[in-house]
């Protein structure tokens, strides 16, 4: 094992691997440790969806900064990973929705946003499969940039990218402790030995709680499962995604046919659980059931859980702390980490190399839960 | 051409050659890089056979690499049977 880094990222899920890459394409000398694999915490379990309809400018910018990534990713990184730009349709069900979708509208139309409010037949003509009646949708936004984009594919092609750099991935390698000398981060020890550097990254999605409390550090986030469920393939029949906050179902057909969806679990729980239920399943089926009523006769071939990064207002929390020298935070993605992470990636890049930002990150630091925060209010699943 | 996974049309040479380009070492590994077991049968047919492939390349035992994580259902099943307020 190597005994020095510039940094050490701890977690191979899609934030770290895609940090992994931006440093090393800046000439820093990388490690990434995780507990398991690559991919292997929620970015392996995620519902792969790229959105940009955000109800906070905060999200909004750095998925439509992601996307723009994205749409040249497979170039940049020599690889494969399966984007497709079919657009998210959200049902819009009352009054209150839809005043809520207009100002949502009015500021991601201002960021740039293709974004537009559509009635029911144009629902219909979108995602022939849907009946606004059983979706109770009076209509719906849409946006055509929006789309999806492979996990695992996308992971591991950040990591042979970053490797191909120079960077190191130690896989089944776990974080145990931090030499801190003079509130500054000296080394990492892990369970295959001890990496001298400067600079830390939390990357460790639902356990980036337990690594910050490793340093000292409280941070608020917790972890929450969420269930996810995958149907037999079948012909292409839709291309966007479909999502409603209100009934919390995301459900979308994936590159090889199947439908793959999700929707909050009866049984939700804040905890470290990994065990799927039945519940889910029934009010998934349900609920799939009433938005495409053809549907209904297709398999549902398997159903798995993973967990939510949750911070207080469903942001993330990025940049360095300010009580302890060289810690990075980059978690707390809430659901969301996997769209993001091409832009998240650039931007922490540019702040540990000190680099001007593309975008300001300050009012995602850890600070702001000190005072009144605002809540990201477009979340599924 | 060994055919493992019926339903992904994955060959042992696939496998191999995963196992060695990301020296991997679980089959959760082989399943996100190659689609393995995540066809109709959900892994019944290859992931005995994909298990043997990977204990001779790691030179782990089968004890060590089969336990896997299980996703329900046991088999498949439509959407109307399972659906909370039908049946």
């Amino acid at each position: 094992m190597k005994d020095k880094a510039d940094v050490v990222i701890i977690g191979a899920g899609i934030n770290g691997c895609a940090l992994a890459y931006e440093l090393s394409k800046r000439g820093k000398d990388v490690v990434v440790i995780d507990k398991k694999h690559i991919a292997a915490g929620a970015t392996g379990r995620c519902g792969a969806g790229v959105r940009q309809q955000w109800s906070t400018r905060e999200n909004a910018l750095l998925a439509k900064k992601s996307v723009e990534i994205f749409e040249r990713l497979n170039d940049e990184l020599d690889a494969d990973i399966d984007f497709r730009q079919g657009g998210y349709l959200i049902a819009i069900h009352n009054e209150e929705d839809m005043m809520q979708a207009k100002k949502n509208v009015e500021m991601q139309r201002s960021i740039g946003l293709p974004v537009r409010i559509i009635d029911r037949d144009e629902i219909k003509e979108i995602v022939p499969i849907l009946d606004p009646d059983g979706m109770e949708a009076i209509g719906a936004t849409f946006c055509p940039t929006d789309g999806h984009a492979d996990p695992f594919k996308t992971a591991y092609a950040y990591a042979n990218a970053a490797m191909k750099l120079g960077a190191t991935f130690y896989r089944f390698t776990e974080a145990k402790k931090f030499k801190i000398e003079d509130g500054k981060i000296k080394s990492v020890i892990t369970s295959k030995g001890e990496i001298k550097t400067g600079v830390v990254v939390n990357a460790a999605g639902a356990w980036s709680s337990k690594i910050a409390k490793m340093a000292g550090l409280e941070i608020p986030n917790k972890p929450v499962r969420k269930e996810a469920m995958v149907t037999e393939p079948i012909k292409r029949i839709f291309d966007a995604m479909v999502i409603s906050f209100r009934h919390g179902i995301y459900f979308s057909q994936m590159s090889h046919g199947q439908i793959l969806g999700g929707i909050p679990s009866p049984e939700e729980k804040i905890g470290y659980y990994t065990e799927p239920t039945f519940s889910f399943l029934q009010r998934m089926a349900y609920m799939l059931g009433r938005y495409a009523p053809a549907l209904k006769q297709i398999n549902i071939m398997r159903q798995w859980t993973g967990f939510y990064d949750v911070t207080p207002d469903a942001l993330p929390i990025l940049g360095f702390d300010a009580r302890l020298k060289g810690f990075v935070h980059c978690h707390g993605f809430s659901g969301h980490g996997f769209m993001i992470a091409p832009m998240v990636a650039r931007l922490l890049a540019q702040l540990i190399t000190g680099e001007k930002l593309d975008l300001p990150i300050d009012r995602l630091s850890v600070d702001r839960f000190k005072g009144k925060v605002v809540k990201e209010k477009s979340v599924v699943g | 051409m060994k055919i493992v996974c019926r339903c992904e049309d994955i060959t042992e040479e696939d496998i191999v050659g995963a196992i060695r380009k990301y020296n991997c070492q679980t089959l959760d590994e082989l399943k996100q890089i190659l689609r393995l077991g995540m066809g109709p049968c959900q892994g019944r047919t290859c992931l005995p056979i994909a298990a043997r492939i990977l204990a001779r390349e790691t030179g782990k035992s089968i004890e060590e690499i089969m336990p896997q994580t299980a996703r329900p259902p046991v088999v498949p099943v439509a959407i109307y049977m399972v659906s909370e307020n039908e049946g």
